[in-house]
Protein backbone atom coordinates (compact mmCIF):
# COMPACT_ATOMS: atom_id res chain seq x y z
CA UNK A 1 0.00 0.00 0.00
CA UNK A 2 1.17 3.23 -0.94
CA UNK A 3 2.14 5.65 2.11
CA UNK A 4 -0.34 8.06 1.63
CA UNK A 5 -3.05 5.32 1.75
CA UNK A 6 -1.53 3.88 5.42
CA UNK A 7 -3.46 4.80 8.80
CA UNK A 8 -1.84 6.56 11.54
CA UNK A 9 -1.33 3.90 13.72
CA UNK A 10 0.89 1.97 11.25
CA UNK A 11 3.06 4.90 10.39
CA UNK A 12 3.28 5.13 13.53
CA UNK A 13 4.73 1.34 14.04
CA UNK A 14 7.26 2.31 10.70
CA UNK A 15 8.15 5.60 12.26
CA UNK A 16 9.23 3.75 15.29
CA UNK A 17 11.05 1.03 13.81
CA UNK A 18 12.75 3.62 11.92
CA UNK A 19 11.60 2.57 8.20
CA UNK A 20 9.87 5.90 7.55
CA UNK A 21 10.67 9.49 8.46
CA UNK A 22 7.78 12.04 9.13
CA UNK A 23 10.06 13.71 6.02
CA UNK A 24 9.03 10.95 3.62
CA UNK A 25 5.54 10.64 5.17
CA UNK A 26 4.70 14.61 4.30
CA UNK A 27 6.52 14.21 0.94
CA UNK A 28 4.09 11.29 0.15
CA UNK A 29 1.36 13.08 1.17
CA UNK A 30 2.16 16.47 -0.85
CA UNK A 31 2.74 14.19 -3.87
CA UNK A 32 -0.37 12.87 -3.67
CA UNK A 33 -1.86 16.88 -3.39
CA UNK A 34 -0.15 17.65 -6.31
CA UNK A 35 -1.89 14.74 -8.65
CA UNK A 36 -5.23 15.30 -7.01
CA UNK A 37 -5.85 18.31 -5.35
CA UNK A 38 -6.59 20.31 -9.08
CA UNK A 39 -9.15 17.25 -9.49
CA UNK A 40 -10.87 17.34 -6.12
CA UNK A 41 -10.43 21.06 -3.83
CA UNK A 42 -10.34 19.56 -0.80
CA UNK A 43 -7.89 22.71 0.91
CA UNK A 44 -8.57 26.29 1.21
CA UNK A 45 -4.93 26.10 2.01
CA UNK A 46 -1.65 24.30 1.67
CA UNK A 47 1.92 25.83 2.84
CA UNK A 48 4.19 22.69 1.17
CA UNK A 49 7.32 24.21 2.65
CA UNK A 50 5.66 24.72 6.18
CA UNK A 51 4.97 21.26 6.04
CA UNK A 52 7.93 19.88 4.47
CA UNK A 53 10.10 21.97 7.32
CA UNK A 54 7.65 20.70 9.98
CA UNK A 55 8.41 17.10 9.46
CA UNK A 56 12.01 17.78 9.34
CA UNK A 57 12.47 19.17 12.90
CA UNK A 58 10.62 16.30 13.95
CA UNK A 59 12.93 14.43 12.11
CA UNK A 60 15.86 15.49 14.51
CA UNK A 61 13.72 15.60 17.43
CA UNK A 62 13.00 12.09 17.26
CA UNK A 63 16.55 11.47 15.98
CA UNK A 64 18.18 13.17 19.26
CA UNK A 65 15.69 11.45 21.18
CA UNK A 66 13.96 14.31 22.22
CA UNK A 67 10.53 13.34 21.88
CA UNK A 68 8.99 10.21 22.10
CA UNK A 69 7.10 8.67 19.03
CA UNK A 70 3.10 8.80 20.64
CA UNK A 71 0.18 8.63 18.17
CA UNK A 72 -0.19 11.54 15.80
CA UNK A 73 3.20 12.22 15.98
CA UNK A 74 5.04 13.16 12.16
CA UNK A 75 1.23 12.38 10.98
CA UNK A 76 -0.22 15.05 8.19
CA UNK A 77 -3.84 15.99 9.89
CA UNK A 78 -5.66 17.88 7.76
CA UNK A 79 -7.87 20.65 9.85
CA UNK A 80 -11.27 22.25 8.80
CA UNK A 81 -10.68 25.82 8.26
CA UNK A 82 -13.54 26.56 10.99
CA UNK A 83 -10.87 25.75 13.58
CA UNK A 84 -8.37 28.93 14.21
CA UNK A 85 -4.72 28.13 13.78
CA UNK A 86 -2.59 30.95 15.09
CA UNK A 87 -1.19 33.27 12.14
CA UNK A 88 -2.84 30.90 9.58
CA UNK A 89 -5.40 32.23 7.86
CA UNK A 90 -9.29 30.22 9.14
CA UNK A 91 -11.84 31.66 6.64
CA UNK A 92 -14.74 29.23 7.59
CA UNK A 93 -14.76 28.92 3.65
CA UNK A 94 -16.43 32.67 3.49
CA UNK A 95 -15.62 35.58 1.92
CA UNK A 96 -16.47 37.46 5.36
CA UNK A 97 -13.47 35.83 6.90
CA UNK A 98 -11.28 35.29 3.58
CA UNK A 99 -7.75 37.14 5.19
CA UNK A 100 -8.80 36.91 8.61
CA UNK A 101 -5.72 35.51 10.47
CA UNK A 102 -6.40 33.80 14.62
CA UNK A 103 -4.07 35.32 17.06
CA UNK A 104 -4.58 32.23 19.03
CA UNK A 105 -5.24 28.48 17.98
CA UNK A 106 -8.09 26.00 18.74
CA UNK A 107 -7.61 23.95 21.83
CA UNK A 108 -7.73 20.64 19.81
CA UNK A 109 -4.62 22.50 17.46
CA UNK A 110 -2.86 23.16 21.25
CA UNK A 111 -3.43 19.66 21.94
CA UNK A 112 -2.03 18.15 18.20
CA UNK A 113 0.53 20.56 18.59
CA UNK A 114 1.97 18.92 21.89
CA UNK A 115 1.68 15.87 19.75
CA UNK A 116 3.91 17.23 16.82
CA UNK A 117 0.97 16.43 14.40
CA UNK A 118 1.85 18.02 10.70
CA UNK A 119 -0.77 20.49 9.48
CA UNK A 120 -1.38 18.74 6.01
CA UNK A 121 -3.18 21.81 5.14
CA UNK A 122 -6.92 23.79 6.07
CA UNK A 123 -9.43 22.01 4.53
CA UNK A 124 -12.66 22.88 2.56
CA UNK A 125 -16.05 22.97 3.90
CA UNK A 126 -19.47 24.80 3.31
CA UNK A 127 -19.55 28.27 4.28
CA UNK A 128 -19.68 28.51 8.10
CA UNK A 129 -20.30 24.51 8.54
CA UNK A 130 -24.02 25.31 6.80
CA UNK A 131 -24.94 22.56 4.09
CA UNK A 132 -24.37 18.77 3.21
CA UNK A 133 -22.56 19.00 0.00
CA UNK A 134 -20.12 21.23 0.46
CA UNK A 135 -21.24 23.14 -2.29
CA UNK A 136 -21.98 26.36 -0.07
CA UNK A 137 -18.25 27.56 -0.01
CA UNK A 138 -16.53 30.62 -1.09
CA UNK A 139 -13.67 29.21 -2.62
CA UNK A 140 -15.90 26.39 -4.58
CA UNK A 141 -17.12 22.82 -3.98
CA UNK A 142 -15.01 19.50 -3.05
CA UNK A 143 -15.67 16.77 -5.31
CA UNK A 144 -16.21 13.54 -4.29
CA UNK A 145 -12.63 10.95 -4.37
CA UNK A 146 -15.25 8.04 -5.69
CA UNK A 147 -16.90 10.13 -8.31
CA UNK A 148 -15.64 13.82 -8.98
CA UNK A 149 -19.32 14.36 -10.77
CA UNK A 150 -20.97 13.79 -6.79
CA UNK A 151 -20.46 15.54 -3.72
CA UNK A 152 -18.69 14.88 -0.93
CA UNK A 153 -20.86 15.58 1.80
CA UNK A 154 -21.11 18.30 3.84
CA UNK A 155 -19.87 20.56 5.55
CA UNK A 156 -16.41 18.57 6.81
CA UNK A 157 -16.48 17.68 2.83
CA UNK A 158 -12.76 18.89 2.39
CA UNK A 159 -11.54 16.64 5.90
CA UNK A 160 -13.58 13.89 4.18
CA UNK A 161 -12.22 13.85 0.67
CA UNK A 162 -8.77 14.42 1.45
CA UNK A 163 -8.36 11.58 3.97
CA UNK A 164 -10.15 9.19 1.76
CA UNK A 165 -8.17 10.19 -1.28
CA UNK A 166 -5.10 10.29 0.24
CA UNK A 167 -3.98 13.92 0.74
CA UNK A 168 -3.81 13.78 4.38
CA UNK A 169 -3.77 10.56 6.83
CA UNK A 170 -6.80 11.97 8.92
CA UNK A 171 -8.56 14.83 9.44
CA UNK A 172 -10.78 16.91 11.94
CA UNK A 173 -14.41 18.04 11.48
CA UNK A 174 -17.35 19.47 13.11
CA UNK A 175 -20.75 17.80 13.16
CA UNK A 176 -23.69 20.32 14.19
CA UNK A 177 -26.08 18.11 11.80
CA UNK A 178 -24.18 15.12 11.00
CA UNK A 179 -20.99 17.19 9.38
CA UNK A 180 -18.63 15.00 10.29
CA UNK A 181 -20.61 11.77 9.88
CA UNK A 182 -22.34 12.42 6.31
CA UNK A 183 -19.75 13.27 4.30
CA UNK A 184 -17.33 10.59 6.23
CA UNK A 185 -19.95 7.61 4.82
CA UNK A 186 -20.38 9.86 1.80
CA UNK A 187 -16.82 9.21 0.67
CA UNK A 188 -15.87 5.98 2.78
CA UNK A 189 -14.19 6.71 5.69
CA UNK A 190 -14.63 6.65 9.43
CA UNK A 191 -16.51 9.78 11.28
CA UNK A 192 -16.81 10.30 15.07
CA UNK A 193 -19.15 12.79 16.81
CA UNK A 194 -18.32 12.53 20.68
CA UNK A 195 -20.63 13.40 23.45
CA UNK A 196 -21.54 17.40 23.48
CA UNK A 197 -19.06 19.10 25.68
CA UNK A 198 -16.30 15.87 25.52
CA UNK A 199 -14.39 17.95 23.09
CA UNK A 200 -13.42 21.70 23.94
CA UNK A 201 -15.05 24.13 21.36
CA UNK A 202 -12.74 27.07 22.14
CA UNK A 203 -11.47 28.33 18.71
CA UNK A 204 -13.66 26.66 16.26
CA UNK A 205 -15.85 29.65 15.13
CA UNK A 206 -19.53 28.78 16.21
CA UNK A 207 -22.40 27.84 14.35
CA UNK A 208 -25.03 26.48 16.37
CA UNK A 209 -23.29 26.50 19.94
CA UNK A 210 -26.00 23.81 21.52
CA UNK A 211 -24.96 21.30 19.05
CA UNK A 212 -22.02 21.96 17.66
CA UNK A 213 -18.81 19.27 18.53
CA UNK A 214 -15.05 18.55 16.76
CA UNK A 215 -14.24 15.44 16.00
CA UNK A 216 -11.95 12.76 13.94
CA UNK A 217 -12.12 11.36 10.45
CA UNK A 218 -10.00 8.86 9.90
CA UNK A 219 -9.11 5.69 7.55
CA UNK A 220 -9.91 2.99 10.73
CA UNK A 221 -11.87 2.87 14.43
CA UNK A 222 -8.39 2.55 15.70
CA UNK A 223 -7.44 5.74 14.50
CA UNK A 224 -10.56 7.05 15.64
CA UNK A 225 -9.77 6.26 18.90
CA UNK A 226 -6.08 7.05 19.03
CA UNK A 227 -7.30 10.87 17.97
CA UNK A 228 -10.23 10.86 20.76
CA UNK A 229 -7.65 10.70 23.22
CA UNK A 230 -5.72 13.49 21.95
CA UNK A 231 -8.74 16.05 21.59
CA UNK A 232 -11.16 15.03 24.63
CA UNK A 233 -10.96 16.80 27.52
CA UNK A 234 -12.31 19.74 29.88
CA UNK A 235 -11.06 23.17 28.88
CA UNK A 236 -11.09 25.77 31.03
CA UNK A 237 -11.85 28.29 28.14
CA UNK A 238 -14.74 26.36 27.57
CA UNK A 239 -17.39 26.18 30.01
CA UNK A 240 -19.14 24.12 28.29
CA UNK A 241 -16.73 21.49 28.09
CA UNK A 242 -17.62 18.25 30.88
CA UNK A 243 -15.58 18.03 33.97
CA UNK A 244 -15.47 14.14 33.28
CA UNK A 245 -12.53 11.54 33.30
CA UNK A 246 -10.95 11.18 29.84
CA UNK A 247 -10.85 7.28 29.11
CA UNK A 248 -8.19 5.73 27.23
CA UNK A 249 -10.76 5.28 23.97
CA UNK A 250 -8.56 2.69 22.64
CA UNK A 251 -9.16 0.13 25.41
CA UNK A 252 -12.42 -0.14 24.00
CA UNK A 253 -11.65 -1.61 20.76
CA UNK A 254 -12.96 -5.33 20.79
CA UNK A 255 -12.84 -8.23 18.89
CA UNK A 256 -16.67 -8.69 19.60
CA UNK A 257 -19.90 -7.56 20.42
CA UNK A 258 -21.23 -10.69 23.16
CA UNK A 259 -23.85 -9.73 25.28
CA UNK A 260 -24.13 -6.22 23.68
CA UNK A 261 -27.99 -4.77 22.82
CA UNK A 262 -28.46 -3.26 19.89
CA UNK A 263 -31.63 -1.44 18.89
CA UNK A 264 -32.54 -0.57 14.64
CA UNK A 265 -34.34 2.56 15.03
CA UNK A 266 -36.84 1.75 13.01
CA UNK A 267 -37.83 5.61 11.65
CA UNK A 268 -34.64 5.42 9.92
CA UNK A 269 -35.04 2.24 8.18
CA UNK A 270 -38.35 3.55 6.60
CA UNK A 271 -38.99 4.30 2.64
CA UNK A 272 -37.13 7.58 3.03
CA UNK A 273 -33.57 5.36 3.02
CA UNK A 274 -32.32 4.59 -0.42
CA UNK A 275 -33.38 0.81 -0.97
CA UNK A 276 -29.47 -0.10 -1.40
CA UNK A 277 -28.68 1.52 1.80
CA UNK A 278 -31.18 -0.26 3.65
CA UNK A 279 -29.87 -3.56 2.20
CA UNK A 280 -25.99 -2.44 3.34
CA UNK A 281 -27.53 -1.96 6.69
CA UNK A 282 -29.45 -4.69 6.93
CA UNK A 283 -26.26 -7.16 6.55
CA UNK A 284 -24.46 -5.58 9.15
CA UNK A 285 -27.30 -6.13 11.40
CA UNK A 286 -26.85 -10.08 10.86
CA UNK A 287 -23.13 -9.66 11.15
CA UNK A 288 -23.53 -7.99 14.56
CA UNK A 289 -26.04 -10.87 15.67
CA UNK A 290 -22.72 -13.59 14.48
CA UNK A 291 -20.55 -11.70 16.51
CA UNK A 292 -22.61 -12.29 19.68
CA UNK A 293 -24.91 -9.21 19.71
CA UNK A 294 -28.63 -8.95 20.45
CA UNK A 295 -30.30 -6.73 17.85
CA UNK A 296 -34.27 -5.72 18.17
CA UNK A 297 -35.90 -2.99 16.42
CA UNK A 298 -36.82 -0.18 18.42
CA UNK A 299 -39.05 2.86 17.74
CA UNK A 300 -38.64 6.23 18.27
CA UNK A 301 -41.87 8.35 17.37
CA UNK A 302 -40.50 11.89 18.46
CA UNK A 303 -37.53 11.68 15.39
CA UNK A 304 -40.45 12.61 12.86
CA UNK A 305 -40.21 16.04 14.09
CA UNK A 306 -36.30 16.28 14.45
CA UNK A 307 -35.21 17.73 11.42
CA UNK A 308 -38.18 20.81 11.90
CA UNK A 309 -36.55 21.50 15.88
CA UNK A 310 -33.39 21.43 14.43
CA UNK A 311 -34.01 23.99 11.61
CA UNK A 312 -35.52 26.02 14.25
CA UNK A 313 -33.09 25.83 16.84
CA UNK A 314 -29.52 25.84 14.44
CA UNK A 315 -30.58 29.01 12.29
CA UNK A 316 -31.54 31.05 15.60
CA UNK A 317 -28.16 30.03 17.52
CA UNK A 318 -26.66 30.50 14.35
CA UNK A 319 -28.26 34.23 13.27
CA UNK A 320 -26.94 34.95 17.13
CA UNK A 321 -23.29 33.61 16.85
CA UNK A 322 -23.01 35.26 13.36
CA UNK A 323 -24.36 38.93 14.66
CA UNK A 324 -20.27 39.41 15.25
CA UNK A 325 -19.24 39.26 12.05
CA UNK A 326 -19.89 43.36 11.50
CA UNK A 327 -16.83 44.41 9.82
CA UNK A 328 -15.78 46.02 12.75
CA UNK A 329 -13.22 44.09 14.58
CA UNK A 330 -11.87 41.61 11.09
CA UNK A 331 -12.73 40.14 8.39
CA UNK A 332 -14.12 42.41 4.98
CA UNK A 333 -15.31 45.12 5.24
CA UNK A 334 -17.70 47.49 2.58
CA UNK A 335 -15.49 50.55 2.29
CA UNK A 336 -17.76 52.52 0.33
CA UNK A 337 -20.21 53.00 3.09
CA UNK A 338 -20.88 55.98 4.60
CA UNK A 339 -22.52 55.67 7.87
CA UNK A 340 -22.43 52.13 10.95
CA UNK A 341 -25.00 50.98 9.67
CA UNK A 342 -24.65 50.97 5.93
CA UNK A 343 -21.30 49.24 6.51
CA UNK A 344 -23.07 46.78 8.73
CA UNK A 345 -25.72 45.90 6.29
CA UNK A 346 -23.46 45.99 2.95
CA UNK A 347 -20.52 44.56 4.48
CA UNK A 348 -22.81 41.54 5.76
CA UNK A 349 -24.76 41.31 2.39
CA UNK A 350 -21.52 41.00 0.34
CA UNK A 351 -19.77 38.78 2.87
CA UNK A 352 -22.13 36.14 3.50
CA UNK A 353 -23.12 33.47 0.82
CA UNK A 354 -26.97 32.91 -0.02
CA UNK A 355 -27.17 29.73 2.47
CA UNK A 356 -25.72 31.30 5.40
CA UNK A 357 -28.03 34.33 4.70
CA UNK A 358 -31.05 32.37 4.55
CA UNK A 359 -30.07 30.59 7.81
CA UNK A 360 -29.45 33.78 9.55
CA UNK A 361 -33.22 35.16 7.75
CA UNK A 362 -34.56 32.00 9.40
CA UNK A 363 -33.31 32.20 12.86
CA UNK A 364 -34.15 35.99 12.96
CA UNK A 365 -37.47 35.37 12.30
CA UNK A 366 -38.04 32.75 14.31
CA UNK A 367 -36.59 34.81 17.64
CA UNK A 368 -38.26 37.63 16.74
CA UNK A 369 -41.11 39.17 18.65
CA UNK A 370 -44.23 37.75 18.32
CA UNK A 371 -42.46 34.65 17.17
CA UNK A 372 -39.99 33.34 19.56
CA UNK A 373 -42.91 30.99 21.52
CA UNK A 374 -44.38 29.56 18.50
CA UNK A 375 -40.81 28.63 16.73
CA UNK A 376 -37.78 28.67 18.85
CA UNK A 377 -39.39 27.86 22.20
CA UNK A 378 -41.50 25.09 21.32
CA UNK A 379 -38.60 23.72 19.25
CA UNK A 380 -36.84 23.48 22.72
CA UNK A 381 -39.99 21.31 24.37
CA UNK A 382 -39.98 19.03 21.43
CA UNK A 383 -36.32 18.65 21.40
CA UNK A 384 -36.95 17.61 25.49
CA UNK A 385 -39.48 14.85 24.23
CA UNK A 386 -36.59 13.32 21.41
CA UNK A 387 -34.10 13.59 24.43
CA UNK A 388 -36.68 11.38 26.62
CA UNK A 389 -37.21 8.93 23.82
CA UNK A 390 -33.64 8.44 23.15
CA UNK A 391 -33.15 8.00 27.14
CA UNK A 392 -35.72 5.61 27.29
CA UNK A 393 -34.59 3.96 24.34
CA UNK A 394 -31.08 3.41 26.16
CA UNK A 395 -33.13 2.09 29.44
CA UNK A 396 -33.32 -1.22 26.84
CA UNK A 397 -30.12 -0.93 24.60
CA UNK A 398 -26.53 -0.64 24.36
CA UNK A 399 -25.88 1.47 21.13
CA UNK A 400 -28.70 1.98 18.15
CA UNK A 401 -27.95 1.03 14.96
CA UNK A 402 -29.16 3.11 11.23
CA UNK A 403 -28.02 4.66 8.35
CA UNK A 404 -25.62 7.60 8.51
CA UNK A 405 -27.20 8.97 4.75
CA UNK A 406 -30.34 7.98 2.93
CA UNK A 407 -28.55 8.03 -0.12
CA UNK A 408 -25.22 7.78 -1.40
CA UNK A 409 -23.55 10.42 -2.72
CA UNK A 410 -25.39 12.72 -5.14
CA UNK A 411 -24.98 14.87 -7.75
CA UNK A 412 -23.57 18.14 -7.74
CA UNK A 413 -25.76 20.83 -8.20
CA UNK A 414 -28.56 18.21 -8.23
CA UNK A 415 -30.07 19.69 -4.78
CA UNK A 416 -28.39 22.96 -4.51
CA UNK A 417 -31.16 25.13 -5.89
CA UNK A 418 -33.94 23.21 -3.00
CA UNK A 419 -32.25 24.00 0.57
CA UNK A 420 -35.68 21.61 2.14
CA UNK A 421 -34.49 18.54 -0.37
CA UNK A 422 -30.76 19.30 0.53
CA UNK A 423 -31.95 19.78 4.16
CA UNK A 424 -33.63 16.28 3.99
CA UNK A 425 -29.92 14.64 3.50
CA UNK A 426 -28.93 15.10 7.28
CA UNK A 427 -32.69 12.86 8.01
CA UNK A 428 -30.70 10.33 10.04
CA UNK A 429 -27.29 12.49 11.66
CA UNK A 430 -29.58 15.69 12.92
CA UNK A 431 -31.49 13.58 15.86
CA UNK A 432 -28.03 12.93 17.66
CA UNK A 433 -26.91 16.30 17.80
CA UNK A 434 -30.51 17.66 19.24
CA UNK A 435 -29.48 15.08 22.08
CA UNK A 436 -26.22 15.69 22.75
CA UNK A 437 -25.27 12.16 22.10
CA UNK A 438 -21.90 10.23 20.93
CA UNK A 439 -22.42 8.57 17.48
CA UNK A 440 -19.76 7.18 14.69
CA UNK A 441 -20.05 6.55 10.75
CA UNK A 442 -18.42 3.44 9.79
CA UNK A 443 -17.87 2.24 6.03
CA UNK A 444 -20.43 -0.48 5.42
CA UNK A 445 -19.87 -1.32 1.78
CA UNK A 446 -20.31 -0.01 -1.93
CA UNK A 447 -23.11 0.52 -3.74
CA UNK A 448 -24.20 -0.63 -7.25
CA UNK A 449 -22.82 2.04 -8.62
CA UNK A 450 -19.41 1.69 -6.45
CA UNK A 451 -20.12 4.34 -4.01
CA UNK A 452 -19.76 4.47 -0.27
CA UNK A 453 -22.56 3.24 2.50
CA UNK A 454 -22.38 4.65 5.76
CA UNK A 455 -23.47 2.79 9.11
CA UNK A 456 -24.42 4.60 12.22
CA UNK A 457 -23.97 3.57 15.88
CA UNK A 458 -25.15 5.97 18.09
CA UNK A 459 -24.30 5.48 22.05
CA UNK A 460 -25.69 7.40 25.44
CA UNK A 461 -24.74 10.11 26.46
CA UNK A 462 -20.79 9.60 27.59
CA UNK A 463 -20.48 6.04 26.39
CA UNK A 464 -18.34 6.53 23.48
CA UNK A 465 -16.82 3.25 24.88
CA UNK A 466 -20.32 0.92 23.40
CA UNK A 467 -20.00 2.99 20.20
CA UNK A 468 -16.32 2.29 19.61
CA UNK A 469 -17.00 -1.61 20.87
CA UNK A 470 -19.66 -1.63 18.38
CA UNK A 471 -17.65 0.05 15.36
CA UNK A 472 -14.83 -1.90 16.22
CA UNK A 473 -16.27 -5.30 16.15
CA UNK A 474 -18.08 -4.72 13.03
CA UNK A 475 -15.54 -3.12 11.30
CA UNK A 476 -13.56 -6.25 11.19
CA UNK A 477 -16.88 -8.11 10.06
CA UNK A 478 -17.40 -5.55 7.12
CA UNK A 479 -14.04 -5.57 6.31
CA UNK A 480 -14.16 -2.71 3.98
CA UNK A 481 -10.87 -2.05 2.06
CA UNK A 482 -11.72 -0.54 -1.10
CA UNK A 483 -10.47 2.98 -1.94
CA UNK A 484 -11.49 5.62 -4.79
CA UNK A 485 -10.35 4.95 -8.12
CA UNK A 486 -8.95 8.77 -8.30
CA UNK B 1 -51.18 29.78 3.55
CA UNK B 2 -48.41 32.15 3.74
CA UNK B 3 -46.07 32.36 6.51
CA UNK B 4 -44.26 35.16 5.42
CA UNK B 5 -45.00 38.19 3.29
CA UNK B 6 -42.18 40.37 1.29
CA UNK B 7 -42.50 42.93 3.55
CA UNK B 8 -41.61 40.30 6.82
CA UNK B 9 -38.48 39.90 4.85
CA UNK B 10 -37.61 43.42 4.71
CA UNK B 11 -38.52 43.69 8.52
CA UNK B 12 -36.33 40.38 9.26
CA UNK B 13 -33.38 41.66 6.95
CA UNK B 14 -33.16 44.80 8.85
CA UNK B 15 -33.15 43.16 12.27
CA UNK B 16 -30.73 40.96 10.69
CA UNK B 17 -28.37 44.04 8.87
CA UNK B 18 -28.47 42.25 5.68
CA UNK B 19 -29.83 43.53 2.37
CA UNK B 20 -31.43 42.52 -0.13
CA UNK B 21 -32.42 43.43 -3.48
CA UNK B 22 -35.56 43.28 -5.19
CA UNK B 23 -35.58 40.14 -6.98
CA UNK B 24 -34.04 38.48 -3.85
CA UNK B 25 -36.17 39.12 -2.11
CA UNK B 26 -38.79 37.39 -4.20
CA UNK B 27 -36.59 33.77 -4.26
CA UNK B 28 -36.04 34.25 0.00
CA UNK B 29 -39.57 35.07 0.47
CA UNK B 30 -40.45 31.83 -1.56
CA UNK B 31 -37.75 29.60 0.31
CA UNK B 32 -38.45 31.38 4.05
CA UNK B 33 -42.00 30.05 3.51
CA UNK B 34 -41.31 26.80 2.29
CA UNK B 35 -39.34 26.43 4.99
CA UNK B 36 -41.39 27.80 7.71
CA UNK B 37 -44.65 26.03 6.28
CA UNK B 38 -42.20 22.81 6.79
CA UNK B 39 -40.94 23.36 10.22
CA UNK B 40 -44.53 24.64 11.36
CA UNK B 41 -45.20 20.59 11.70
CA UNK B 42 -43.93 20.74 15.37
CA UNK B 43 -46.80 22.88 16.10
CA UNK B 44 -49.32 19.53 16.03
CA UNK B 45 -47.11 18.10 18.73
CA UNK B 46 -48.50 18.23 22.14
CA UNK B 47 -45.44 19.48 24.48
CA UNK B 48 -47.81 20.33 27.76
CA UNK B 49 -46.11 20.22 30.78
CA UNK B 50 -42.87 19.31 29.01
CA UNK B 51 -40.22 21.50 29.43
CA UNK B 52 -37.66 23.27 26.87
CA UNK B 53 -34.29 21.92 26.74
CA UNK B 54 -31.52 24.37 28.47
CA UNK B 55 -29.13 22.25 27.90
CA UNK B 56 -28.62 18.42 26.80
CA UNK B 57 -27.11 17.78 30.31
CA UNK B 58 -27.50 17.91 33.86
CA UNK B 59 -25.26 20.97 34.26
CA UNK B 60 -24.51 23.32 37.53
CA UNK B 61 -23.46 26.66 36.38
CA UNK B 62 -19.27 26.59 36.27
CA UNK B 63 -17.36 29.06 38.16
CA UNK B 64 -13.20 29.81 37.99
CA UNK B 65 -10.95 31.98 40.47
CA UNK B 66 -11.22 35.61 39.52
CA UNK B 67 -7.24 35.64 38.70
CA UNK B 68 -5.61 38.03 36.89
CA UNK B 69 -3.99 36.39 33.63
CA UNK B 70 -2.24 37.52 30.55
CA UNK B 71 -4.93 38.63 28.16
CA UNK B 72 -4.92 39.83 24.69
CA UNK B 73 -2.39 43.07 23.82
CA UNK B 74 -3.91 45.77 22.16
CA UNK B 75 -1.64 45.04 19.06
CA UNK B 76 -2.99 41.71 18.66
CA UNK B 77 -6.45 42.84 19.13
CA UNK B 78 -6.02 45.17 16.19
CA UNK B 79 -4.28 42.68 13.71
CA UNK B 80 -7.62 42.40 11.49
CA UNK B 81 -8.92 45.81 11.85
CA UNK B 82 -10.49 46.55 8.88
CA UNK B 83 -9.42 50.44 9.71
CA UNK B 84 -7.96 51.56 12.97
CA UNK B 85 -7.17 54.86 14.34
CA UNK B 86 -5.10 56.03 17.42
CA UNK B 87 -4.93 52.62 18.59
CA UNK B 88 -8.59 52.07 18.35
CA UNK B 89 -11.58 50.27 15.98
CA UNK B 90 -12.17 53.28 13.30
CA UNK B 91 -15.75 53.29 11.91
CA UNK B 92 -17.71 55.16 9.27
CA UNK B 93 -20.28 58.19 10.92
CA UNK B 94 -22.75 56.82 13.68
CA UNK B 95 -26.16 58.09 12.34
Amino acid sequence: MEIHYLTAHELKDRLKKRELSCAEIAGSIYSRIDEVENKLNSYIRLDKEHALSGAGEIDKLISSNAIEISDFTGIPVAIKDNMCTKNITTTCASRILENYVPIYNATVIDRLESRNYILAGKANMDEFAMGSSNENSYFGPTKNPWNTGRVPGGSSGGPAASVASGEAICSLGSDTGGSIRQPASLCGIVGFKPTYGRVSRYGLVAFASSLDQIGPLTRDVDDCAAMLNVICGCDGNDSTSIDTAVPDFKSFLAEDMKGMKIGIVKELMAEGIDREVREAVQMTIKMAEEAGGKVEEVSIPSLEYALDVYYIIAPSEASSNLSRFDGVRYGHRNMQARTLREMYQRTRAEGFGEEVKRRIMIGTYCLSAGYYDAYYEKAQRVRTLIINDFKKAFGKFDVLISPTSPTTAFKIGEKIEDPLTMYMSDICTIPVNLAGLPAISIPAGLSADKLPIGLQIIGDILREDNVLKAASSLEKAIGFKDKPGI
Amino acid sequence: MERISKDDVKHVAKLAELEFDEKDVDKITTQLDRILDHVANISKVDTEGIPPTSHVMDVKNVFREDEVKESVTQEDALKNAPDMENQGFKVPKID
